[in-house]
């Protein structure tokens, strides 16, 4: 299965973090890869609560996000359902986890963004994905520096 | 043009299977294998190998050059690159994103407890 894992300390307490990522205003200040502004937050913070998210880049393109709250444990635990509008880059639906831990300086986040190419996952009975992207991971490695 | 979906379906489905990455990886460290050396590793029989041979060249990672009688099987990387941008697309979506929100939840720490509270 394809999944992507980032973990980030913050200097802030759990219930702090864990009110930015889930409340529509806190996502409303983050939300989006570069500088570019968020253009619409909504966010219900329950189990089988909708959020939906749009923001434009800086190279103008704007891009439309929404789902669900599957789990949500303040203030250490949410898994939100994912699905870009539109669909045509990525149709399928995503899974993306938080985990936040209390630690001397603040919170440890965990996120984990995982069902990425969904169909390809149904459609296989071996699995094993995860060695095959350390495999390209070192085929690109190993190209970069030959 | 293939849509890009599509094209990526067919690498990662390409990529799924254990015995065709192994297949790739054989063609890495040798740069061109005849179809006798490409299946002496596996206990599969030829035409499994041909069929093997026949999704990766679906999806752009192999190519295969005829000489006399002799099919030449060489790896071709671009498919793979065009799949692992798509994952860093994902890594740089969260990772800018997550600079934001450790600067934003720290400022509205601070505050809170600035607040005394």
């Amino acid at each position: 299965m394809t999944s992507l894992t980032l973990v980030r300390r913050i200097k802030a307490r759990p219930q702090v973090v864990f009110d930015a990522v889930t409340t529509a205003e806190g996502i409303a200040q983050w939300w989006g890869p570069d500088a570019g502004p968020v253009l619409l937050s909504e966010s219900e913070p329950r189990v089988g609560g909708r959020y939906r998210v749009r923001f434009r880049m800086l190279d103008t393109t704007e891009h439309e996000s929404s789902g669900e709250f599957l789990e949500i444990v303040r203030p250490e635990r949410v898994v939100l359902s994912w699905r870009w509008k539109g669909g045509l880059e990525d149709p399928d639906e995503s899974r993306i986890e938080i985990t936040l831990k209390a630690v001397p300086e603040g919170t440890e986040l965990t996120l984990t963004h995982s069902r990425l190419h969904n169909e390809e996952t149904r459609r296989s009975h071996e699995g094993g994905w995860t060695g095959s992207l350390d495999k390209l991971e070192a085929h690109f490695a190993r190209s970069a520096s030959a | 043009m293939v849509n890009h979906h599509d094209r990526l379906n067919r690498t990662f489905w390409a990529l799924v299977d254990p015995t065709r990455r192994a297949m790739l990886a054989q063609l890495e460290r040798k740069d061109g294998a005849s179809i006798s050396e490409l299946a002496e590793p596996f206990a599969i029989k030829l035409p499994a190998v041909m069929k093997h041979l026949d999704v990766l060249d679906d999806a752009g990672l192999v190519t295969r050059s005829k000489s006399g009688r002799t099919v030449t099987v060489r790896l071709r990387p671009e498919p793979m690159r065009e799949a692992m941008e798509w994952l860093r697309r994902y890594e740089h979506f969260w990772s800018g994103s997550l600079d934001k929100l450790a600067a934003y939840a720290q400022s509205k720490d601070t505050d809170a407890q600035r607040r005394g509270r």
